[in-house]
This record gives C-alpha cells, sequence and structure tokens, in this order.
C-alpha cells in the first residue's frame, strides 16, 4: 500500500511538474539550429541512399504516407491520411491528404506517390491516373528498396483518382506499411525529379516541414522552414547541418555554443557535458543488437545445454560497463525494448560460472570436443567498431577470460571486415562463436527476428538457426496483419530465443547526445530518424 | 634547356604510368571483397553479385587494369562509387578548400622559416640559434592532432580570439564564385567575408606550416652555413662589404637552390591534402574527402583520387626540377 502511495505521489509530482514546466516555456518561433555531426550526407534522393547522415536531412526535407510516432515505432499517418488492408492481406489503399504541396509548388497527389515508389521498382507495374510520366533511366540501384526485397512484395501499384493510391501485394506482408514508413519511401516531387535528373540528389524537392536551401560539401547542408508546411510551419526558422569529423573538435564546437547538439560524442566528453551548466544530454536505448553465436552448422553445438553453458558464463554486465563505457543495456531479448512485441516477462539468465560447469560437465563438453579433434573452440571478432558493439576485439578477450574460467580455451580470431563477413556467412568450419550485431530499419520485430534467426527462410541469415516451430511463428506472424496477434506470436519467439539459446544476446548500445540547454524538445528517434519540426530554441 | 625539358616531361609520363599501376594493385591486391565490405551485414548474396557485376570486379585482374587504364588516358577517373558523382567534380569541389590552406601554411612556413634559418646561421651558436633549431625539432616530431587541440583550446576556447573550426561561420554570407573563399570575398567586395575567412584560415595553416617551417628552417640554416664559408663570401667580407649585402646577395642567393627543392617538395605534399589539419579543423578539402572515401571503402574513389594527388605530386616536383635548372646551369648540361 505505501508503495503505491508513493508510486502516486511520484506520478503526481511528475504531472504537476510537466505542467508547470510547459507554462513557463512557451514554444517560439525563430532562430537558426546548428546541428553538429561527424560526416556529411553522400546524397539528398532518399530512394538511393544507405547512410544515416543523408537521411537525417532527408527525414526533414520529405514525408512518407506513413511515419512513426514521437519515440517509438507505432506507425501513424502521414501523407496518407487513412489506410484499408484487404482482408487477405494482398491489397493495401491509402487515402491521401488533400491540399500538400511540394516546395517547388507542384501539387501532391496519388500520381507522384505512383512516380516516387515506382521508379524504385524493376518492372514498373504502376498505373498514373492523370500524369504519363516517363520513369527516368539510368539511375543508380535502389539500395534499400532492394535490402527490403520490395520487388518480392510489391506486384503494381495504381493511383485511383487523385487521393486514393493502392498497392496490389505478391504475398500477405504484415511489415509493409513499417516499410512505408522508411526513408526510402519518401514522396518526392515527380517535376524536379524530371527536371534535374541524377542532379535531384544536390536539389531535393519533397513535401516536408523544410525546404533546401544549399549544400557546400564536406561543410554544410542548409535548410529553412516551410511556412505552409500542412502540419503547422516548424519553430524553427533554419537548420544548418555542420560536419566536424573530429569528436573532440565537436565537442568543443557545442561547449563554445557555436553548435546547437553534438552527435556522437566520445563517451569520455559525456561525463564532461553532465558537468556543463549549459548543455543537457538526451538518450535513448538504440535500436540494434550486439550478439555472440554460435556456428550451427557444427555437431559439437546442438546440444543446446551446452549452449546455455555458455550462456551462463560470460559477464555480459561487466562488458557493457567496461567496454560500452555504459553506454548500453545488458539486453535480454533480442528485440530492442523500445520496440513492440518486446516481452519483458522474461527472466534473463544471471551471470553463474559455477552453473556453467554443471551443465557443461552434464552435456559431456569436453568429451565432444575431444570427438572433434579440438583441443579448444574459436572466438570470431569483429576487426571494426559497429553501432552495436564500440569494441569487438576487446569483447572477445573478455569473453575468452570468462570462459577460461569454466575450464574451456579460447582462441581469438579476426579477419580485416569484408573476408570476415565473407567467411561467417560460409560459416566456415574453423568457427566456433561469432561477434555480430544488427541495426534495425523499420521498427518492425520481423526486422530483427526473421532476418537474424530464422534459418529455414532464407539462407542469408546470419546465424543459420533451423527451428521448425519458429520458422511456423515467424512465418505466421508475417502473413497476418492484426498488431495484438503478430505481438502475441513474437513473444512467443522471443520465449523460444529464451529456452533453445540460438544466440546470445549481448546488449543494446544506448544513443546519448549533448545538446546545448536551450534545445527544447528535442526527442531522439529509436530508427536513428531526425525529426526537427517540433524542436524550438528557448532564449 | 629545351631538351632538359622535354626528357623531364618523358621521365614524367614513365613515372605516371608507374604510379597507375602501384595504385591498382594496391587497391585490387589488398585482402577482402570490396563488394562485401561496402554492403556490410544486410547483404543478401543476390545483392553481392550484382555488385560485384557492376563494379567488375569478376573480371581477371588484367582486364580491370586495362579498363582503368584506358578510362584514365581519356581522362576519365571514373564515378565514386559511394556517390555515383565524377571522381573529377567531387576533387573540384573540394580542391580549392586544400589550394587556399596549403598556400597560406607555405606563407607561415616559408616566412618564419627561412627567417629563422637565416638568423640562425648568420648567429651561429647563439641563443637564438639553439632557441630555434630546438622549436624546429619539436616542429618535426609535434603531433599535428595534439598541436590542432591544444591551438584550439589555446586560442579559441579561452581566448576566444580565433573561430574553432570550419571555413567560414555560419553568420556570413559569401557568394561562392571560384571557390576560393579569399578570392570570391575580394571579387564580390565582401570585407566582412574576407575578415571572417582569413580568421578562419589562420590555426589551421598554422598547425599544418609546422612540418615544413621546421624543415626550412633546418635546411636553410645548413644551406646558409656551408655557402657562409666559401672563398668568394671571405673575398667578399676582405673587400669591405657590409653583413647585410654579404648575407642577402651574395650568400642567400646561393643557398637558396636546395631550400626552393625543399619548398617545393613540401608544397607538394601539402597539396595532396592535409588529412589530419582537415580533420581536427573541419576543412571541407582533398585530405577529407579521401579519408572518407577510405572509410566508405569506395576503391574507385581511392583509387582515383591517389592517382590525381600522386600526378600533382610529380609535376610539382618536374616543375621544381626545371626550377632548379634555371636557376643553376651546372644542372642543365649534367
Amino acid at each position: 500500500m505505501f508503495k503505491k502511495l508513493l508510486c502516486f505521489t511520484f506520478c503526481f509530482c511528475l504531472v504537476i511538474g510537466g505542467i508547470a514546466m510547459g507554462a513557463a516555456e512557451k514554444p517560439r518561433y525563430g532562430g537558426t539550429l546548428v546541428f553538429g555531426r561527424g560526416g556529411d550526407s553522400v546524397g539528398l534522393d532518399p530512394a538511393f541512399e544507405t547512410d544515416g547522415n543523408s537521411f537525417m536531412v532527408c527525414d526533414n526535407i520529405y514525408d512518407q504516407l506513413v511515419t512513426y510516432a514521437e519515440e517509438s515505432t507505432e506507425i501513424i499517418p502521414d501523407l496518407a491520411t487513412k489506410w484499408e488492408i484487404s482482408p487477405d492481406g494482398l491489397t493495401y489503399t491509402f487515402h491521401l491528404r488533400k491540399g500538400v504541396k511540394f516546395h517547388d509548388g507542384t501539387d501532391f497527389n496519388a500520381d507522384a506517390v505512383v512516380f516516387s515508389l515506382g521508379r524504385q521498382m524493376k518492372e514498373k507495374r504502376v498505373k498514373f491516373y492523370r500524369h504519363k510520366w516517363e520513369f527516368p533511366k539510368d539511375q543508380p540501384p535502389p539500395e534499400y528498396w532492394l535490402s527490403m526485397e520490395m520487388d518480392k512484395i510489391i506486384d503494381s501499384i495504381e493511383a485511383v483518382d487523385d487521393y486514393t493510391v493502392v498497392f496490389h501485394l505478391r504475398r500477405p506482408e504484415a511489415p509493409f506499411l513499417a516499410d512505408l514508413g522508411m526513408d526510402f519511401a519518401s514522396i518526392v516531387s515527380p517535376t524536379a525529379v524530371l527536371k534535374y535528373g541524377p542532379d535531384f540528389k544536390s536539389h531535393p524537392v519533397g513535401t516536408g516541414p523544410f525546404k533546401f536551401v544549399k549544400w557546400v560539401k564536406d561543410d554544410k547542408i542548409i535548410l529553412e522552414a516551410n511556412k505552409d508546411y500542412w502540419d503547422g510551419r516548424p519553430y524553427l526558422d533554419r537548420v544548418i547541418f555542420r560536419v566536424i569529423p573530429d569528436n573532440s573538435v565537436r565537442f568543443l564546437e557545442l561547449k563554445a555554443g557555436n553548435i546547437h547538439i553534438c552527435q556522437f560524442p566520445n563517451p569520455e566528453d559525456i561525463e564532461l557535458a553532465k558537468k556543463d551548466p549549459n548543455l543537457k544530454l538526451v538518450s535513448q536505448p538504440g535500436m540494434n543488437i550486439g550478439y555472440i553465436s554460435f556456428n550451427h552448422t557444427k555437431p559439437l553445438w546442438q546440444d543446446k545445454r551446452i549452449r546455455k553453458a555458455i550462456m551462463y558464463a560470460i559477464n555480459r554486465k561487466a562488458i557493457v560497463d567496461n567496454i560500452y563505457y555504459g553506454l548500453g543495456t545488458v539486453a535480454k531479448n533480442t528485440i530492442p525494448p523500445i520496440m513492440w512485441g518486446y516481452n519483458d516477462c522474461i527472466i534473463d539468465y544471471p551471470y553463474d560460472p559455477e552453473m556453467a560447469k554443471k551443465l557443461l560437465k552434464e552435456a559431456k563438453f569436453f568429451e565432444k570436443l575431444k570427438e572433434a579433434g579440438q583441443t579448444k573452440i574459436t572466438l570470431w571478432s569483429m576487426p571494426v567498431p559497429r553501432p552495436y558493439n564500440p569494441n569487438g576485439m576487446k569483447v572477445g578477450e573478455a569473453v575468452q577470460a570468462d570462459l577460461k574460467k569454466v575450464g574451456i580455451d579460447v582462441e581469438l580470431v579476426t579477419f580485416e571486415w569484408g573476408t570476415y563477413l565473407k567467411k561467417q556467412r560460409e560459416q566456415d568450419p574453423s568457427m566456433d562463436l561469432f561477434q555480430l550485431g544488427w541495426t534495425g530499419d523499420n521498427g518492425d520485430p520481423d526486422n530483427f527476428l526473421a532476418i537474424l534467426l530464422d534459418g529455414y527462410a532464407d539462407p542469408n541469415v546470419r546465424t543459420q538457426w533451423k527451428n521448425i516451430e519458429y520458422h511456423e511463428i515467424i512465418t505466421r506472424a508475417k502473413q497476418i496483419s492484426d498488431k495484438e496477434e503478430r505481438a502475441k506470436l513474437y513473444k512467443r519467439a522471443q520465449e523460444i530465443i529464451h529456452e533453445e539459446v540460438p544466440l546470445i544476446n549481448v546488449a543494446h548500445s544506448l544513443v546519448i547526445w549533448p545538446m546545448r540547454k536551450n534545445v527544447m524538445n528535442y526527442k531522439l528517434h529509436p530508427t536513428g530518424s531526425v525529426f526537427l519540426d517540433k524542436v524550438w530554441l528557448a532564449k | 634547356m629545351l631538351r632538359f625539358i622535354a626528357n623531364r616531361l618523358l621521365s614524367l609520363v614513365v613515372t605516371v604510368f608507374g604510379i597507375s599501376i602501384l595504385v591498382f594493385l594496391m587497391i585490387h591486391l589488398t585482402p577482402g571483397d570490396p563488394a562485401e565490405m561496402m554492403l556490410g551485414e544486410r547483404a543478401s548474396k543476390q545483392a553481392l553479385e550484382e555488385l560485384r557485376e557492376r563494379l567488375g570486379l569478376n573480371k581477371p585482374l588484367y582486364v580491370q587494369y586495362g579498363l582503368f587504364l584506358s578510362r584514365l588516358l581519356r581522362g576519365d577517373l571514373g564515378r565514386a562509387l559511394r556517390t555515383n558523382e565524377k571522381i573529377t567534380t567531387e576533387i573540384a569541389e573540394r580542391f580549392p578548400a586544400t589550394v587556399e590552406l596549403s598556400i597560406m601554411a607555405m606563407i607561415f612556413a616559408v616566412t618564419i622559416g627561412m627567417t629563422a634559418g637565416i638568423v640562425s646561421a648568420t648567429r651561429q651558436y647563439s641563443i637564438f640559434d639553439y632557441t630555434s633549431m630546438f622549436f624546429s625539432l619539436v616542429g618535426v616530431s609535434m603531433p599535428i592532432f595534439w598541436l590542432g587541440l591544444i591551438l584550439i583550446i589555446i586560442f579559441s576556447l579561452k581566448l576566444g580570439w580565433l573561430p574553432l573550426s570550419g571555413r567560414i561561420s555560419y553568420t556570413v554570407h559569401l557568394e561562392t564564385i571560384t571557390n576560393f573563399y579569399i578570392i570570391d570575398a575580394i571579387l564580390t567586395r565582401n570585407w566582412q567575408a574576407l575578415k571572417d575567412v582569413l580568421w578562419h584560415l589562420i590555426l589551421p595553416s598554422f598547425t599544418l606550416s609546422t612540418i615544413p617551417m621546421a624543415i626550412i628552417a633546418r635546411i636553410t640554416r645548413s644551406s646558409m652555413l656551408e655557402v657562409l664559408r666559401q672563398d668568394y663570401i671571405r673575398t667578399a667580407m676582405a673587400k669591405g662589404l657590409t653583413p647585410r649585402i654579404i648575407h642577402y646577395k651574395h650568400a642567400l642567393r646561393n643557398a637558396l637552390i636546395p631550400i626552393i627543392t625543399v619548398i617545393g617538395l613540401q608544397f607538394g605534399i601539402l597539396l595532396g591534402g592535409a588529412i589530419l589539419t582537415e580533420t581536427i579543423f573541419a576543412w571541407p578539402g582533398i585530405g577529407l574527402w579521401l579519408l572518407n572515401a577510405v572509410y566508405a571503402r569506395d576503391f574507385n574513389a581511392v583509387q582515383g583520387g591517389t592517382m590525381l594527388i600522386a600526378t600533382t605530386f610529380v609535376t610539382i616536383n618536374m616543375i621544381v626540377d626545371i626550377l632548379y635548372a634555371w636557376i643553376n646551369p651546372k644542372i642543365r648540361v649534367s
């Protein structure tokens, strides 16, 4: 009872505090926000880009049919106000927002949607309603469209009238809606694409909250407010994305007040930012997973007791504290906690070397190792830092020491990055354990659980783990469109992962960005998108 | 003299051909599959195959080299894989920034370096000599990264005299014509921008100048000392000429020959893009571009960029050689 009361009081204070703060801080129009980042955009045509630095600018110039809610991966209306999905899951009908204009003054309509997505199709099975646009030739390959297998999902796109678009699918695909919220599915001005040709990527025209002004390569990109934005004009007058490659210098620029937000600071600088009265920190768990998996093609790793023993033997908290510098959370599931369908009921394996020894003995691990003609096992570790793992070799060393404590000798193996990925894909027989990870694309659990673990579905799946029950659940979850049902299936899938331990979930990295205190209402988004239309600068 | 120049040109062509082989092999014989590296974790087998096909990586090495060379002869460095932009365009956009920085750095290096060298030589074993030679040793061995950060912390953060990084303040508007900001500011008579641009140049160019400055100081000193020991200097002294005339008219002219060579070489190196300085000071030049190309595993850009930079370097070398011959007739004959 006391606990409940305490909780109630706390919540009450929060609400009152929130109201009080809200009253004191009324959003203010005007000002230029300078966003400091490590690298320049590659291009600004969202269909052909693959990197975060390009997408973060595109996020503010373009809209999609649907988008993600604040700080979550829930799908909400954007340029489409509502949609219907046929009972067989094969037809998606979108009703579009009326009266929206592109930055070049042309109208946004169903034909623009058909053009924006149709230009990425291999076989252009599209139907315009009013226009007869020719698609540009000699385009670079639309990497994201290809990697999301859109040609296998979409059969045809049709504009039924000015404000209705129908997508006919080849197979039921529940994550399809989430795919349409991604940057590659942004709606571009067909007139501008046809006018600029390949140069469209340096002259982007969308319907978004900011208009493109100027790009000085490797230096800055300037955007200005779209005063006629359909969702109300953004608070900021201008946004400048400045390239400052060195992390320390970028942080010094923030301290000096020349930039407002500093992306990807050095971990040491985060401590300094905490002490600086002019700065604040905004953080969020990243939509990623760093894991260690087994070579499931080898007989040695077929016994789940052995896999569990390895899980018990590794001190993951120590890894997160010492190698991630605390910029991460220990992962108990493969999908990150910010994602819908996350199974919070799962109780994580503790660090328990004694339990590990017991299980290894039970499963006769050392006898099996001898049978396989090995005296030690190998752990492949990444040669490069990745968003989900700051230092593969150091994590490897930590695991090596942990496994030594339960009597397993580990040899660390690494290759240059390209070779590493190639040999891992081939499930090289000399590989026992390997480290890798994943960064999510569209916020759908399928984007983690199928891609990483459903070995039956695709030979490209990195773990090549094959479990028929898991495969059936994942396949079923892909085909039904009811989100509640899907969430239940994904929760069950996570239970199977927990029980079978096809991989060891190590950590989700944490994204922490320091910014000036006067940057208000900036919210990090799990997809890594940078939305600035609701951000304002206090005096 | 014409024959000398023709000879030099011929050897330039041979050198550039050699460079093309080296650059090509350097990229293609390093271990690792470029397609795997470019696509990363998310690559499917199909996507990998398509990329290899598109990049021509499936063809035998000599065919790939042949294609590279034939494109090169037509002045086509290819397109950067990352941006799909022509490499020549990408470099042209960034070259002015590097040239501006390099020239400014050379101005610092030559004026300070030569002055220190001359004074040290004429006052050998004086306090000034020891101090300047000590600093020139420090200058050569100081890590640029560290020096850049220290200068930023002192002059920008603590004293607030100079800007931290970048080429121009975002609050200053400058209409760009040539992309050489100093020239653009003068052409458009935008004096506020000119001041801002010069202000931004000071720290990075000074940081960049430390190594060439130290080298120039040392070379000037030793070359001057050698000349000062010559008989004709003794004759000049015996004639009763003032030390000023002896040092600057008779000694310095003759001492200049090795100094010019060093200046030329150093300038060539700077034009290749100062990766560290450009990274620290967020200077959008060639060095930064090349570094990004390496990070992105854009082997077309690395190949094209290295080729161009190496060619610039040998060309400058050739120009220095010709200048050298012009100053010193003995070379022409040999």
